[in-house]
């Protein structure tokens, strides 16, 4: 219906699938609570917005998108857009 | 462009390099405006750290699923034209 238009990872709306939809409940980790607040805190100071946050997540590699869970993506996101910032210097949270 | 409630319009199918919010399901697709929204700062550069102004119009447009269903979905007006 596209035209075989390229669509990234996260456009999958309107894919075919037979999987049931995972509607269960889940506990969060601790670190994931802190990856909400840390993305809440950025935006509010004004670092780093939304659309940056979005933009990361869905310009994640796709087997990497795929493997990740939602906090994953998060962090990976806000890793890479810091980067690009200048706030985090390359690899510095492996460090 | 402006759109009222009730014109008939179709999602542009037109490609589009970098980060935006039109799902590739909708483009190309027919529709009808179902509710205008406020216009907000554009995702489309504010992904990239501006401020995202000027701020484009969102409506909310129905696409007919099939005789009796719509889907509704969040459309910018810059991705929007009219229906012939």
């Amino acid at each position: 219906m596209n035209g075989g238009m390229e669509r990234a990872v996260h456009d999958r709306g309107g894919w075919p699938t037979g999987e049931p939809i995972d509607r269960a409940e889940h506990d969060l980790a601790d670190w994931e609570v802190l990856m909400d607040s840390i993305v809440g805190t950025l935006g509010a100071n004004g670092t780093m917005n939304t659309d940056e946050l979005r933009r990361g997540i869905e310009g994640m590699p796709p087997a990497e998108y795929e493997h990740a869970s939602y906090y994953e993506r998060w962090l990976f996101s806000v890793e890479k857009v810091l980067t690009e910032k200048g706030v985090l210097a390359p690899g510095e949270l492996d460090a | 462009m402006t759109y009222a409630v009730g014109q008939r319009v179709r999602v542009s199918a037109r490609s589009h390099e970098g980060h935006h919010r039109t799902p590739g399901y909708v483009k190309g697709q027919a529709g009808t405006i179902s509710r205008v929204h406020a216009a907000y700062p554009n995702p489309e550069t504010r992904a990239y750290g501006a401020t995202g102004l000027p701020e484009q119009q969102l409506y909310l447009i129905a696409l007919a699923s099939d005789t009796k269903n719509h889907v509704y979905v969040d459309v910018f007006g810059h991705w929007l034209e009219e229906a012939k």
